[in-house]
């Protein structure tokens, strides 16, 4: 039996939730018959019927308004947003209904949808099919934000995302959907990875590179390039995040590189820094340093000089370094 | 050769009937009431609907007779029960609009004009159904049974706000009444209810959800979303668009460039009908088909119900500056609980004398409720919910980050 790869192990937590959980219902833009433009929801409308798993019509907006309805009445509804880019239709609903409900009516409605969607560059996909829109969600209270990087944790942040009573926008990054393979989520049926809990992918001494979703991967190979010692923190969760793990390894290293493919500007980044700066200031032995992606949009045949590489990343972890 | 001038585009930009200084008249209404045959709520198709999406059911006419197919039939007692609840919620709105004048409230809301709208819609219903509102259906609450005291609460931001001062005045959220939270962006609640009444067809209960958009709002996404999903998934849904004539200053030609919002549901599938709003009969006899309809599982109904706003948008509006001062009077549609009460009359089960009781038991049942609720503080001398009640909520539990911005406020 082979590892599974982020697909599988996607498709076998939305496999899982079906199973235990009669009032989960999947549904979206080709994600019933079909299984998913990337294959995500296979054969989850055959085994578990097309009254569970079903196909939209091209509607985000109506895909996300209809998931709140259903959240309001009972159901625990997991949609997919085909591509990240194409989640701003359902913006309002997202940012001012589903992640207001609770609070509004004074905890009387709540509404527990998960809204999938593949996000973040690497296959060639432009400006329409590349974007990153995390730090879009991170400013609205009410919404948990969560960006799997690997198949295990893509599984464990799945199911717990699916249980969580709030709603959360749940990123996978589609550029690690077959591969490469960390974990096996093969061997472990059904697990949980709680949501605010960071993973430490690498642990080292003279600097902490702070990351998450496919960038995890690229820091891992500049932090090896790079011949420092680093703690490496996949954050999993962006809201809410992991402040022990993160404020531990600051006050360790000392140096701090942060690294997304969004945006530099407002980029969750830009909220990091200033948090460690608050928290961590006297542990600081350096400026803290953002490596992302450029203020433009995405580019299509240039993606590679946009999105961070393990070049422009070790080069950060080196100068965290000088005096 | 063109001039300069002739090159000169121009964009049709639609106007109101009527601004200020005009004269407002309705004679060349297009809206004929018409005798119009009931089909068969079950095996009705769009198709069938044309004529009613085209005409206007009405069953009160102008001297308050009741006639035609589509006469509920209601026993007196339920008649004087609507007359009640639309008083009711006259009387409240005024006082809510001079508690708002004397600043013990932010901002209000009335339904002037509208009373009928929730009120016959909600009383068609059952009690297990789901109800959407806009800001301009309040009055189902009072069919539900909500209590007076507890309304002017959330109205005023006051301690026993049951939303915890969180909302401005009107968005009222009251679960034990299946009405769901009001919430201020226009129409997204329209697409929602589709969602809440899917999940009833999932579950197989027999529950239907209602909701109600404005003539303006029809103009955003949602509506249209709402109408799309409702027909694909074959939902148990009545979506009414009120139109009342006026979003804030902008008139119903700006939402729709045909002048009509019910014909709008039959290309998408959906059986559509227009119906009197001010005539409280054909407002709750053509949800009660509408309900029927959705529970039989044969799918959502599309309503315009037609009405005018005679009241402002809201208090912060001032409709003399954009439509004549007297437009309302003119509207043929007339006034809902004049209507139903000269129907009362009619039938010999009402009188001016006991409107005159009516009114002034509804007026000291009113004042009561306004003294009882101002005891737990008002919006201008508090006291308010308890600060800390902004991080609450916001997720099912409180979070570090929000817990510590919690203790920063508190001083801690």
């Amino acid at each position: 039996m082979t590892n599974m790869n982020m697909i599988q192990s996607l498709n076998s937590a939305l496999d899982i939730m079906l199973d235990r959980d009669p009032d989960v219902i999947i549904f979206g833009e080709d994600v019933g018959y079909f299984g998913g433009v990337f294959r995500t929801t296979d054969g989850l409308q055959e085994k578990h019927g097309d009254h569970r798993v079903f196909d939209t019509p091209l509607s985000e907006g109506g895909i996300a308004a209809t998931a709140f309805g259903m959240g309001l009445n009972g159901l625990r509804p997991i949609v997919e947003i085909q591509f990240a880019d194409y989640i701003f239709p359902a913006y309002d609903q997202i940012v001012n209904e589903m992640a207001k409900i609770r609070h509004r009516s004074g905890g009387e409605f709540w509404s527990p949808v998960t809204l999938r969607t593949p996000a973040g560059g690497g296959i060639r996909g432009g400006h329409h099919h590349s974007q990153s829109p995390e730090s879009q969600f991170t400013h609205t209270p009410g919404l948990k934000v969560v960006y799997c990087s690997t198949p295990y944790n893509a599984k464990g942040l799945l199911i717990s995302s699916v249980e969580s009573n709030d709603p959360v926008i749940f990123f996978e990054p589609k550029r690690c959907y077959r591969g490469p393979f960390y974990g096996d989520p093969h061997k472990v049926p059904t697990y949980r990875i709680p949501l605010g809990q960071a993973r430490m992918a690498l642990e080292g001494s003279e600097c902490t590179v702070i990351s998450w979703g496919a960038m995890v991967h690229v820091c891992e190979q500049a932090i090896k390039d790079s011949g420092f010692s680093c703690d490496l923190i996949d954050l999993q969760t962006l809201v809410p995040w992991d402040k022990e793990t993160v404020v531990g390894s600051i006050e360790k290293t000392g140096r701090c590189v942060i690294v997304h493919e969004a945006p530099k500007t407002s980029g969750f980044g830009a909220e990091m820094s200033a948090s460690i700066q608050e928290r961590c200031f006297y542990h600081l032995e350096s400026p803290i340093v953002r490596v992302t992606g450029w203020d433009t949009p995405f580019p299509h045949t240039t993606e590679w000089d946009y999105m961070p590489g393990p070049t422009r990343i070790a080069a950060a972890i080196a100068q965290t370094q000088e005096d | 050769m063109m001039s300069s001038d002739d090159s000169k585009g121009s964009i049709r930009v639609p106007d109101a009937p009527f601004r200020p200084g005009e004269e407002a008249s309705f004679d060349s209404w297009p809206w004929k009431p018409g005798d119009f045959a009931m089909p068969d709520p079950k095996t009705c198709e769009f198709k069938d609907t044309t004529e009613l999406a085209n005409g206007l059911v009405r069953v009160l006419d102008d001297d308050g007779v009741a006639s035609g197919e589509w006469d509920p039939g209601l026993s007196a007692e339920e008649l004087q029960n609507g007359l009640e609840h639309m008083v009711r919620l006259r009387i409240f709105d005024d006082r809510m609009m001079k508690m708002q004048r004397t600043g013990l409230l932010s901002f209000y809301m009335r339904s002037l004009g509208e009373e009928a709208v929730a009120i016959a819609q909600t009383m068609a219903l059952q009690e297990q159904d789901w109800i959407f509102p806009t800001y301009r259906q309040p009055g189902a609450q009072f069919v539900r049974g909500r209590d007076m005291v507890s309304m002017i609460c959330h109205c005023i931001g006051n301690e026993e706000d049951n939303i915890k001062g969180r909302q401005m005045p009107v968005h009222y959220s009251y679960r034990e009444g299946r009405f769901i939270s009001v919430s201020s962006p226009v129409g997204t609640q329209f697409s929602q209810a589709v969602g809440v009444a899917l999940a009833s067809s999932y579950k197989g209960l027999d529950e239907v959800t209602i909701t109600w958009i404005g003539d303006g709002a029809s103009a955003e996404g949602d509506y249209h979303y709402a109408l799309n999903f409702a027909s694909v998934f074959n939902a148990p849904v009545i979506l009414n668009v009120v139109n009342n004539q006026w979003a804030i200053s902008t008139h119903a030609n700006f939402a729709t460039g045909i002048g009509d919002f019910a014909s709008r549901g039959l290309p998408y599938g959906l059986p559509s009908i227009r119906v009197d709003g001010n005539d409280f009969l054909a407002l709750y006899s053509v949800t009660k088909w509408a309900r029927e309809r959705a529970a039989s599982g044969a799918g959502a109904t599309h309503i315009e119900v037609l009405t005018y706003r005679t009241g402002a948008h809201s208090s912060s509006d001032d409709p003399s500056r954009y439509r004549p001062g007297d437009e309302h009077t003119k509207w043929p549609g007339g006034d809902p609980v004049v209507r139903l009460k000269e129907h009362l009359i009619n039938i010999g089960e009402w009188s001016e004398e006991s409107h005159t009781e009516l009114e002034e038991k509804i007026d000291s049942e009113v004042v009561e409720a306004y003294k009882e609720a101002v005891k737990f503080g008002d919006l201008a001398n508090g006291p308010y919910p308890s600060a800390d009640t902004i991080f609450t909520e916001v997720y099912e539990e409180v979070p570090w980050h929000l817990q510590e911005q919690h203790d920063e406020m508190m001083g801690g």
